[in-house]
């Protein structure tokens, strides 16, 4: 099977599973006895070389399960204690969110929704790169055109309590106007939540210079072990926890630490940036073929924009079925993405692809990764045009 | 072969045989809910995350790749909302039998032949037989679980590319105890009944949240009127429940609906020897296989009108368009949208949606009248 979906989740490295089979057992960090500070320690080391290759510093690295639990902890942390400071009886400012973000933090805001916050759409381009200017005037609460499906329409022009957005998107591959989008933030006073968990190893990438309170990031999509994430949580930054218990880490992710699961999320991090250079000029080469291999075939639609994740070749297939043209691939021996599946493993209609103003199209994501070679794409750019052609003719 | 597995028992067995059988299987389960979201609740509703969850498991066990196809759109335009559409026109439609011929083995079948498949595998209970003269449908060995009826409005060009391996087994407690010596979890599963799209098993409720209410009179078979009802389309012929009457019978016998007529919104009621029904008839014919030849002039059957009906012998033939089919005793609860699937033995000719009835005693009057038959 030739692995087409990194984007997913990437092999673990072979150093990472060394460390994992040569791993001794750990006691509780949180224990004051000498094991436990043996424990501490390797969890510590951990989070400072996490916090070096995060350009950030290690007081500010929270620890989660992955990206998921970090956006919530990022987005509904942050909403509860605008809530707070707003006092009781008064509306806490509105959630600015990018109408393309990856589920975890639509389905994140939505729920805050229900729950009373504001929510203002920023639209996105035919690339699914977010309009920083309107993402900017939804911040300072002005109401502007591009704005899409404002909910709770105009009636509140108070500054935003937190923004999100992602660092590249998810699917597409497309980079995000960060700068622009962070100055407005700081200009406005805006908690800026960055979603880096499909980004992060992938660029170069520095917390303390995007600006940003908060950014999310996941060990599984860099070759570390999967269930192991991070926030990073600027110290100003106001938050409420998830989780309650024990207090640890800052009082915000209480729960027994994993130092195990840090120190290997660390090491595949160190990993990922030191080859970061080379890697990205070896990938954005293999998807570049990809795309133009693909790009001129009938029906094939090329969204991402210019400035993207070197690793992701994404394309749309008019007329075909994602579920057919996923299944051609992989009868084929190429393991590729056809989008977000929900729990009982349907393939959901794309939200990016639609908001990028396409439908009744098939997406195909196709994410490389250390382990591509030159033959694998080979091969892949040798059966793509017979399974599309298939495809659309079902 | 591709294996439709529902998340059931019989579907899991039937995808073990084929892998048995030597066969390259691959398992697909069909999403065929909007909400895929929701949790069983008992033996009611299917195309849950369980099913799926089921049916997944199973492929792994026997090793087997699988994929979750969504066909739900499909499933709502051709299934959910042409029952919603014959119950508005006051006909009774079979949505298992629609599903069958729309959804398992036309969307699903076409697409596994597009994409390589040989041939779709599911657990109904029927046999088919690769004849040379083209396929034909035969019931199956157990005659309780036999499920030819849902399927007897399959054609020739979908029954060649079927297999049921279930077809032979005498009952089911043997399949479920197959399935446990085959260690799935799901042996002990309930079977499902009802309709998979209405869970909480509420027709009525299902059709009024999508017809609304549409008052009209309840007449008795003069034309009287006797009470008032709230949308046709929560009756079917043969239905003695739910009918307020407020005039009694003269014989103060029970009243069964007779007829449901969408276009004066009226509800027929009548004793029920008027539901007695001898003659069917309809245009919308398929054959199970090669059209049997006999039937153009007149050939003696069997006819079935409901899933788990007796057969009964019958005398079809063609009248113009039409498929004509004489009952040599009294048909109870029939009612217009129905399928009337034709037997010779064992073996399925083929099925006809009824268009219209004639009733016993009519038919009776009219043939002593020497005219060729009553206008219903």
């Amino acid at each position: 099977m030739r692995l087409f979906d990194h984007a997913a989740a990437t092999p673990m490295r072979e150093s990472v599973r060394e460390a994992l089979a040569a791993a001794e057992p750990l006691a509780n960090p949180a224990s004051t006895h000498r094991e436990g500070q043996r424990a501490r320690a390797v969890l510590e080391d951990a989070r400072e070389r996490l916090a070096a290759t995060l350009g950030a510093h290690p007081t500010e690295v929270i620890l989660t399960s992955g990206g998921t639990e970090s956006i919530n902890l990022a987005l509904k942390g942050a909403w509860w204690a605008a809530r707070e400071r707003a006092g009781a009886g008064q509306q806490p400012g509105a959630i600015v969110v990018p109408v393309a973000e990856h589920h975890a933090t639509l389905d994140a805001v939505e729920w805050l929704e229900r729950q009373g916050a504001q929510l203002r759409w920023v639209g996105v381009d035919a690339h699914a790169v977010t309009d920083h200017e309107a993402f900017a005037a939804a911040l300072a609460g002005e109401p502007a055109a591009s704005v899409a499906g404002a909910s709770g329409g105009t009636a509140s022009m108070a500054p935003a309590s937190v923004a999100t957005m992602l660092v590249a998107s998810n699917e597409l591959g497309s980079l995000q106007p960060i700068e622009p989008v962070a100055d407005a933030s700081a200009r406005a006073g805006v908690p800026l939540h960055l979603d880096a968990v499909g980004a992060f190893g992938h660029l170069p990438l520095r917390f303390a210079d995007t600006g940003a309170s908060l950014m999310s990031v996941a060990s599984h999509k860099l070759g570390g072990p999967h269930g192991v994430g991070a926030l990073v949580v600027r110290r100003d930054a106001r938050l409420h926890a998830l989780h309650h218990g024990g207090g640890q880490q800052r009082g915000l992710r209480s729960g027994t630490q994993d130092a195990l699961g840090a120190s290997l999320f660390a090491l595949a991090a160190e990993e990922a940036m030191a080859e970061l250079a080379g890697e990205s000029a070896r990938l954005r080469e293999l998807t570049g073929a990809i795309l133009a291999a693909v790009a001129p075939l009938p029906g094939v639609r090329v969204l991402a924009a210019e400035q993207r994740l070197p690793h992701i070749a994404h394309l749309v297939v008019e007329g075909a079925q994602g579920e057919s043209l996923q299944f051609l691939l992989d009868e084929a021996g190429f393991a590729v993405s056809n989008g977000s599946a929900c729990s009982a493993g349907v393939a959901r209609e794309s939200h990016v692809v639609r908001a990028c103003g396409v439908t009744g199209a098939a997406p195909l994501r196709l994410s490389l990764g250390r382990t591509t070679t030159r033959a694998d794409v080979d091969a892949l750019i040798g059966a793509l045009p017979a399974a599309i052609g298939r495809a659309r003719a079902l | 072969m591709l294996a439709a597995m529902s998340g059931g028992v019989d579907s899991a067995v039937a995808a073990a045989r084929a892998v048995d059988a030597g066969h390259e299987v691959v398992g697909v389960h069909l999403a065929l809910s909007r909400m895929p979201g929701t949790l069983r609740t008992g033996s009611r509703g299917c195309c849950t995350v369980e099913d799926a969850m089921d049916a997944r498991r199973v492929a792994d066990r026997l090793g087997i790749p699988f994929y979750v196809w969504d066909f739900s759109e499909r499933f709502h335009d051709d299934v959910v909302q042409d029952f919603v559409d014959e119950y508005a026109a006051g006909r009774t439609p079979n949505p298992c039998l629609r599903c069958n011929e729309k959804i398992k083995f036309e969307a699903l079948l076409d697409r596994a032949i597009g994409l390589g498949f040989d041939r779709v595998v599911t657990g109904h209970y029927a046999r088919v037989e690769q004849a040379p003269a083209g396929p034909e449908l035969h019931r199956a060995a157990d005659w309780a679980k036999d499920q030819s009826y849902v399927l007897g409005v399959l054609t020739a060009a979908q029954l060649v590319h079927c297999w049921f391996p279930l077809a032979a087994t005498p009952t089911k407690a043997e399949v479920r105890a197959e399935a446990a010596e085959r260690g799935f979890l799901l042996a002990q599963k309930p079977d499902s009944h009802d309709i998979c799209f209405i869970p909480d098993g509420d027709t009525r409720g299902f059709l009024a949240e999508r017809l609304g209410a549409d008052p009209g009179e309840i007449v008795d078979r003069d034309g009287n009127a006797v009470g008032t009802h709230e949308g046709v389309h929560g009756y079917t012929v043969g239905q003695r429940r739910g009918l307020s009457l407020g005039v009694p019978s003269p014989d103060g016998r029970p009243r069964f609906v007779l007829e449901v007529k969408p276009s004066t919104r009226q509800l027929v009621v009548g004793p029920k020897e008027a539901l007695a029904v001898s003659r069917l008839a309809g245009t919308r014919i398929s054959h199970a296989g090669a059209p049997h030849p006999a039937l153009v002039d007149g050939l003696d059957v069997e006819v079935q009108i409901r899933a788990h009906a007796d057969p009964v012998p019958a005398h079809a033939r063609m009248i113009g368009e039409e498929l004509v089919i004489d009952a040599t005793e009294p048909l109870t609860g029939v009612a217009t949208g129905q399928s009337a699937v034709l037997y010779l033995g064992t073996r399925v000719l083929g099925q006809v949606t009824i268009d219209r009835t004639v009733a016993a005693d009519e038919l009776v009057r009219a043939d002593a009248a020497g005219g060729r038959e009553a206008t219903p």
